[in-house]
């Protein structure tokens, strides 16, 4: 079991016919994605990589049954991309695009209030269940499947806990990189609440970032929710200049909330395992779950 | 992008946002000369740098004459400001801003942002603005109050009068508040800042607001649709090396230790920060280096590293995914260092896609460098080699 997507999921990508939207659909094939087309306006009817392209999303949908997209339009023409997606009722939005303008996502959010789309990203590395659907550009070298549900600000962060989680024999049900920007689609707490649901899903790690309140809402909803499966966390920048701006624009602080010490603190008090390193989380990981 | 005070209040004079009169000069004659055509028996000269905490740092000065103006700006053109924000080695003071200093009856502190939780566009103001707004707030964060912003760009009424009821703003000067806070939101929507911030907002002796201080940041991925922003002086300011390291695609922020680290990722950079100095060492830098950067543009980067005669070692952290295999950085690393005549020990730990591909091509390649699997044992090694 998963979250997000599996082995059923019918996807599309939008921006399929471009350099790396050509190269990610030919991983995720490869991966064993069911991808069942492409959009890419003004290139309806063509074949591109072994799949249909569309027009527009609501045509590959009504012609596919997509249930999912990933969005791998340039940054200028991201935010239609995602709102057209959004109007044509897609279940599952998936944006990786960096460096999208952030009064674009503003419209994003608000096309997405009250729709039927779950949004991941942007600036994202998607969302990965192993062994049944890769929707991204991570590497899954390492990932295997499993239990463990991860949600993350950080791509690269995200390779490193897969790695030491499988090494430590622990597989993952489906990890979902929430993005680094700071207005993006679902946060920390929308991914706990859908792991807290999933059967398959049996301990839940967080990887969060100085700046920005994910972490802070994730221990609010942790607090109300006394969590019936084990929460491992990691928080990075304990040690980042504090007036010096680092990482992800979402780190950017404004009025000095969102110290790694702060959210450290709100997690623990919301009964997470908070490990200060990320090589100790495996075996954070592994120490709860046995302990469960 | 940061802008400078006086390209910020160009911008705001422009959409009605009152602003004192002022100039820009590079001169001390200039801003001697400026001064005596302003109007007003007062003047403030101000620094213009690109960072924030200018005013503790002696960044603004009042002066009763023109010729103290000029006294003055020849003291600041040309020397080094250190401000909390700048780092050990300050910025240098370029150009001053003379302006007609006003008389402070109240200062206020207004300011328009994205609140990212809620994805919307916020007003923020306080009754409490002035030079130590920011320490306040984080003593008593009850002073600010906010106010939200329509997605469409306006403003609700009711809203807005109990805002400025709550900042004690009445009558005609609330009118008038509003106004500046109907432009500053424009103005924000039409350049697609990311930060406005007007502190103080001064309330004069003549009963009229002005805006004393503006710091304006726009979105840099929005540049590609602000043309008439690559003109301004402040596109080019900011710290020259870490401007260069942008331009090859790497996010590097210079720190003051002695181990340069070369990682790929944010998260990543900074838990390498954060074990570094768990273990006792200190850093020389951050890096970021994007998915989309070349082996090229990464030996650019790590040669930035290498002509600092700060940096003992080099630590190459790397997880190598999506774009970015192993190998790429392994070749920039063989590039960097040939490019290099110093002798700086390297300590690499890499992991994930195409790992073994670059252990293999650095030992081929005779690349002096200790290999080490974990990242804890290439930290302590990085800082063994660095004492």
């Amino acid at each position: 079991m998963s979250i997000l997507c599996n082995a059923e999921t019918r996807l599309i990508v939008q921006g399929m016919t471009g350099r790396s939207g050509t190269f990610y659909t030919d991983q995720a094939i490869t991966y064993g994605t069911n991808v069942v087309g492409g959009v890419r306006p003004g290139k309806g009817g063509k074949t591109h990589i072994g799949r249909p392209v569309f027009n527009t999303v609501r045509e590959a949908m009504a012609e596919t049954s997509a249930d999912a997209t990933m969005v791998m339009v340039p940054a200028h023409n991201a935010a239609e991309a995602m709102i057209e997606a959004v109007e044509a009722e897609m279940p599952l939005i998936v944006c990786v695009t960096e460096r999208i303008p952030v009064l674009d996502m503003i419209r994003v959010k608000d096309a997405l209030n009250g729709s039927v789309s779950e949004l991941v990203g942007p600036n994202s590395q998607g969302v990965l269940t192993p062994g049944a659907c890769k929707i991204g550009v991570m590497s899954t070298a390492d990932a295997r499947p499993g239990t463990i549900g991860i949600a993350s600000r950080s791509a690269s962060l995200t390779s490193e806990v897969v790695a030491g989680l499988s090494a430590v024999g622990l597989g993952q049900s489906t990890t979902v990189g929430v993005g680094g920007d700071p207005v993006h689609g679902i946060g920390f707490q929308r991914c706990l609440e859908l792991f807290m649901a999933d059967p398959g899903t049996t301990g839940i790690v967080l990887v969060g970032e100085i700046g920005g309140s994910e972490e802070e809402q994730a221990a609010a909803y942790l607090k109300a929710n006394r969590a019936a499966k084990p929460v491992t966390a990691l928080v990075v920048g304990r040690h980042a200049p504090a007036q010096r701006r680092m990482g992800h624009a979402g780190t950017l602080s404004v009025f000095g909330s969102g110290s790694a010490a702060s959210k450290n603190a709100a997690l623990k008090s919301a009964g997470v395992c908070v490990v200060e390193n990320v090589d100790d989380v495996a075996q954070a990981m592994a120490g709860t779950m046995a302990a469960a | 992008m940061n802008l400078y005070e006086y390209e910020a209040k160009e911008i705001l004079a422009q959409y009605g946002v009152p602003v004192p009169e002022g100039r820009s000069v590079m001169t001390a004659a200039d801003a001697e000369a400026a001064a005596k055509e302003l109007p007003g028996h007062k003047f403030a000269v101000k620094a213009q740098i690109l960072a924030g905490g200018r005013g503790l740092a002696g960044g603004v000065e009042l002066a009763p004459t023109p010729s103290k103006v000029g006294e003055i700006a020849k003291r600041m053109l040309g020397s080094r400001l250190v401000t909390v924000q700048t780092g050990a080695e300050g910025e240098t003071v370029e150009r001053v801003y003379v302006e007609t200093a006003v008389d402070s009856r109240k200062d206020f502190f207004l300011a328009v942002l994205v609140d990212q939780a809620l994805a919307q566009i916020v007003v923020l103001g306080s009754r409490n603005g002035g030079v130590d707004f920011e320490d306040r707030v984080a003593r008593e964060p009850g002073i600010v109050e906010t106010l939200p912003v329509n997605s469409d760009g306006s403003l609700d009424d009711t809203a807005c009068d109990g805002f400025l009821s709550r900042l004690g703003i009445a009558g005609d000067l609330a009118a008038e508040a509003r106004r500046i806070i109907d432009a500053l939101v424009k103005v924000f929507r039409r350049i697609d800042a990311t930060l406005i911030e007007i502190n103080p907002l001064t309330l004069t002796s003549e009963n009229t607001f002005s805006a004393i201080d503006a710091k304006v940041s726009i979105d840099n991925n929005a540049l590609f649709r602000h043309p008439e922003f690559a003109g301004l002086a402040s596109s080019a300011g900011g710290d020259e090396i870490e401007m260069q390291a942008q331009k090859d695609e790497i996010n590097l922020v210079r720190l003051d230790g002695n181990i340069g680290v070369v990682v790929n990722g944010a998260g990543l950079a900074l838990a390498t920060q954060d074990g570094i100095s768990d273990a006792g060492g200190k850093a020389a830098n951050f890096m970021d280096i994007r998915t989309t950067a070349t082996s090229l543009q990464v030996a650019r980067g790590i040669g930035i590293l290498l002509s600092d005669p700060n940096v003992k070692s080099i630590l190459v952290n790397i997880h190598g995914g999506g774009m970015t295999p192993c190998d790429t950085i392994a070749e920039a690393l063989a590039l960097a260092l040939a490019w290099s005549d110093r002798k700086v020990p390297v300590v690499t730990r890499l992991a994930g896609h195409n790992a073994d591909y670059a252990r293999q091509m650095l030992v081929d390649r005779g690349i002096p460098h200790e290999r080490c699997d974990s990242m804890r044992d290439a930290i302590s090694a990085a800082i063994a080699r660095a004492a």
